[in-house]
């Protein structure tokens, strides 16, 4: 037996064991009514039922989905719906699809089962143990969030059982009226037909009646062959909306007596407020109130006016003092302390095959590689600056909040103003982009805090792009030092590499939860290069916590989005030096991953790899495995005057499964422009204990003119199931460095690339 | 109280208020906290992002950084394009391109590209380039929002 069948035994075990399908066959209904109570039973309407809680259907036949997780362009509320629509054989266009209350029942245990030390490949009784116990206590805590690319596989059983389940008792309902045979009767379009008689009944008319019983024990769940929606490209339920200017977010959230406020905390980050002075600010038309917003995250002021821009002036004219940070006050002395922990910090191993130590220690001079890289901190600057609407009233505190993570909002605003969790209820938005910002909750938290000050009235609070971009939870900063000796062949027989950053959860766990100390590794440090699919026979990569205490958090891809840098940016100088060519070197080391080979394959042929580039252009690869989903892409660029135009990106993938192909390669491209992005000129740098940049004029995301062309292609031949929202981040960096290198020879192993190449 | 506090007229998608702010309130501001009118976004507040973007006579600008005091044109939002409930024909590209994701910035990017295809009927890459490249998107939608506009155009055309 090989291991990766006793991984399939051990998975299979785990899901039979919790009540969910294992390969596609069979549910108890059981789990939808346990161990959660259906959020939506409290919120139904006069003569609405709800199945479970993905299904509420009102008498006139209004179908309402949910989709439970955040909304951030990434298209999971089409999809969601799509895969409960396709067994409760509803069309997508008759359904109204909501992202529902904040419950436990909605809880995304894929995020941390995805959070285990064990790279995707590894399918071992161990990882995929440690997997389940994960999931497990993912259930167990109900954690209900949105990251980690992670909403469909986690929905890909559960959400096709709900519609399955629904469609079953709807078909038993009309069964009982007819006297007939649940097996004979035909459901489509939200209809139950009786093909021998030809009586149909909306599935409104049933729904009271259908609520009431309980579905059969094994629902079979349909086969890809016979899929209607999935798999095809659906028309975005949120695009209409979206193009009209619809007020969906956060930020157009409007209540009757509604105040509207704004934020300035402290710039020395998680520093107190030495003293304010609000008599200027009092003065000004429209100023209710200047109130003190102070919490273990970030310490500051609001202002709560009767208009934005009033309560924006008012905020200018606090005299404010702030007293200082704990980290060193500029981005020389945050580099210092990167350095020495990556010279003498306690690595922890996400790898280490073979003696990395007896491979280097006879090694000729000449056989080796050495490099240092090097990332900055980088904003998320989601469009919509952070925000959120709070009332507290009567002992009940409402939110309405554009965030990743309802059920920690629910938990820790409530806390923040004294009452019960349960007396409090998170109204999910949609969201002006995430990126992993939103999985933060500090938004929500100030919002409840200023809310308590009002008596009652609602409040929004909305942050400035300043205030969004001085405050934001960073993508820590990152060095690496790597090491390669190479064989005879040029192929490298080890490869030692060394990764310091200040760690995420270490970062999130004391803002949020102060009671837990972060202890053990932090293996985001080393995703994306300790958990590649690479065969080297010595083979270490060790991840340092650096101890930098300024507030980092998700950004799209996470530790893959500096080590896919890194570590595809080291393969590239060790194809160079050894003399391979770059995809020939990752077919050589790669060879024991046929998926990993295939998508190398496929970007090789859809770009035309090795054949002659015109004058002034040239190409560059990088191949990264992250959240499930195995991605090869190429980036052509041209020399344009001594300025770079990246011309063109090809990208292959492969998901395993493709639930909606043109919404997943939107994710690609979104996912590929990101990366790019941050690469061609995106740094936040810090002086004097704050940070430098405060908007778009000084932080400089992508344009369209700077834009390449983009074409993705998918595969489908991975056994296991990989995400859409992140993947194509990482590999996009360093591809572009890789072409920039093949460009002009420089090796820029620092980012952002334009403080040595000027880009177009 | 400032002396520049004054009632005053604004016409927007065709209805005349009456406002009582300080002239130098940014439009953005006045449209989304006083008249109710959402479809402008905030980004930025310093004109680098073009969420915000409206027409003044036809005229796209960025809503958060014309003062009301400024205004003496016809201002015309996202909400005011839509004729008996038809979408105007870039929308319906936008829609048929699937162009949105998050969507937070597609009001101000349907704005410019309006005013584009209205300058430059049948814009060429480097025309689209120069229309567009004020208005920002953090999703990548640019690629789409190229064959949105070429759509456009060519339904325009064909029309």
């Amino acid at each position: 037996m090989t291991m990766a069948t006793l991984g399939k035994i051990a998975r299979r075990t785990f899901l039979i064991g919790t009540g969910l399908v294992a390969g596609g066959l069979a549910v108890g209904y059981y789990y939808y009514r346990k161990p959660y109570p259906n959020p939506l039973e409290d919120e139904l309407a006069e003569g609405e039922a709800t199945f479970n809680p993905y299904v509420k259907i009102a008498p006139d036949n209004t179908i309402t989905l949910i989709a439970p997780r955040a909304e951030m362009g990434q298209g999971v509320s089409t999809t969601l719906a799509a895969l409960v629509a396709e067994e409760l054989d509803v069309r997508l266009d008759q359904v109204i699809v909501e992202h529902g209350p904040a419950g436990h029942a909605y809880a995304n245990t894929t995020m941390l089962e995805e959070g285990v030390p064990f790279p995707h490949f590894d399918e071992s009784t161990v990882a995929e143990l440690m997997r389940s116990g994960m999931a497990v206590a993912g259930k167990f805590l109900g954690l209900q969030g949105t990251g980690g690319s992670t909403s469909i596989v986690d929905g890909f059983y559960k959400m096709r059982q709900a519609g399955a389940a629904a469609r079953e008792v709807l078909k038993l309902a009309a069964a009982k009226r007819l006297g007939a045979e649940p097996g004979s009767l035909w459901t489509s379009d939200g209809i139950v037909t009786d093909p021998a008689s030809g009586t149909t009944f909306t599935y409104g008319e049933l729904a009271q009646e259908a609520a009431a019983l309980a579905p059969p024990a094994e629902i079979r769940l349909r086969e890809k062959s016979e899929w209607k929606i999935l798999g095809k490209p659906q028309a975005r339920i949120d695009m209409r909306a979206k193009v009209t200017g619809a007020p969906i977010f956060g930020i157009d959230v409007r209540l009757p007596d509604m105040l509207f406020a704004t934020l300035r905390m402290n710039p020395y980050r998680g520093g107190p407020i030495a003293s304010l002075d609000d008599a200027d600010a009092m003065k000004m038309r429209g100023v209710l109130k200047v109130v003190k917003v102070e919490t273990g995250i970030a310490n500051g002021y609001a202002v709560i006016a009767d208009n934005t821009w009033r309560a924006f002036q008012a905020a200018d004219a606090v005299k404010a003092e702030w007293g200082k940070g704990t980290y060193p006050p500029d981005s020389a002395g945050i580099r210092q302390a990167l350095e020495a922990a990556l010279k003498e910090g306690d690595a922890s191993y996400g790898r280490d095959d073979g003696n990395v130590e007896t491979a280097f220690a006879d090694a000729p001079r000449e056989r080796i590689v050495e490099a240092d890289y090097g990332v900055p901190y980088l904003a998320h600057a989601t469009m919509e600056p952070m925000n959120a609407t709070a009332r507290l009233k009567d002992g009940r505190l409402d939110i309405w909040a554009p965030n990743q993570m309802p059920t920690m909002v629910r938990q820790l605003a409530a806390a923040a103003v004294g009452i019960e969790t349960a007396d409090c209820f998170v109204h999910t938005t949609y969201l002006g982009g995430g990126f992993g910002r939103r999985g933060d909750v500090d938004y929500a938290i100030y919002a409840a805090i200023v809310a308590s000050k009002t008596e009652g009235r609602p409040v929004q609070v909305t942050w400035t792009r300043e205030e969004d971009m001085q405050q934001d939870m960073y993508r820590p900063a990152a060095l690496g030092r790597f090491r390669a000796r190479l064989g005879n062949d040029g192929l490298p027989v080890a490869v030692d590499m060394r990764i310091a950053a200040p760690s995420i959860i270490g970062s999130i766990l004391p803002r949020y939860f102060p009671s837990i100390s972060p202890i053990g590794p932090d293996k985001s440090i080393t995703d994306g290069s300790a958990n590649q699919p690479y065969t080297i026979a010595n083979y270490r990569v060790g991840g340092i916590k650096a101890p930098v205490s300024i507030p980092v958090g998700f950004w799209r891809s996470v530790g893959n989005s500096f080590n896919g840098f890194f570590h595809e940016g080291f393969m590239d100088e060790i194809a160079v030096a050894g003399g391979l060519d770059p995809l020939e070197l990752r077919r050589k080391l790669m060879a024991a991953y046929p998926t990993a080979v295939n998508v190398v394959d496929k970007v090789g042929a859809m770009s035309r790899w090795g054949e002659k580039l015109p004058p002034g252009t040239a190409k560059g690869f990088a191949f990264t495995l992250s959240f499930g989903t195995w991605v090869a892409q190429v980036v052509q660029v041209a020399d344009v005057g001594g300025r770079i135009r990246i011309e063109k990106v090809w990208c292959a993938a492969d998901p395993g499964q493709v639930m909606d192909p043109a919404i997943f390669e939107a994710q690609m491209m979104s996912g590929i422009v990101y990366g790019l992005s941050s690469a061609i000129g995106e740094e936040i740098t810090f002086a004097d204990g704050a940070a430098e940049q405060s908007n778009f004029h000084d932080y400089t995301p992508m344009r369209i003119h700077q834009c390449p062309q983009i074409e993705v292609g998918i595969l489908e031949t991975a056994h296991r199931m990989g995400g859409a929202g992140e993947p194509g981040t990482p590999p996009s960096i360093p591809a572009l460095a890789n072409a920039v290198h093949a460009l002009t020879g420089k090796r820029i192993r620092s980012m952002p690339l334009s403080k040595e190449v000027e880009f177009l | 109280m400032t002396l520049e506090e004054t009632t005053m007229k604004l016409n927007v998608n065709g209805s005349e208020h009456e406002i009582d702010v300080e002239t130098e309130m940014p439009l953005l501001w006045a449209l989304r906290d006083e008249l109710d009118i959402r479809g402008p976004k905030f980004g930025c507040g310093i004109a680098q992002c073009g969420a915000c973007t409206v027409f003044i006579d036809g005229e796209p600008v960025r809503s958060c950084s014309v003062t009301v005091g400024e205004v003496s044109g016809a201002v015309t939002t996202i909400e005011g394009l839509a004729a008996d409930g038809r979408l105007h024909p870039v929308q319906q590209a936008w829609i048929d391109e699937q162009v949105a994701q998050c969507g937070y910035c597609q009001a101000g990017q349907v704005m410019t590209a309006i005013a584009l295809l209205e300058a430059i009927p049948d814009p060429t890459d480097a025309d689209i380039d120069n229309a567009m490249s004020g208005n920002l998107c953090r999703c990548g939608t640019y690629p789409r929002i190229r064959a949105a506009i070429k759509r456009a155009a060519s339904a325009t055309a064909g029309a």
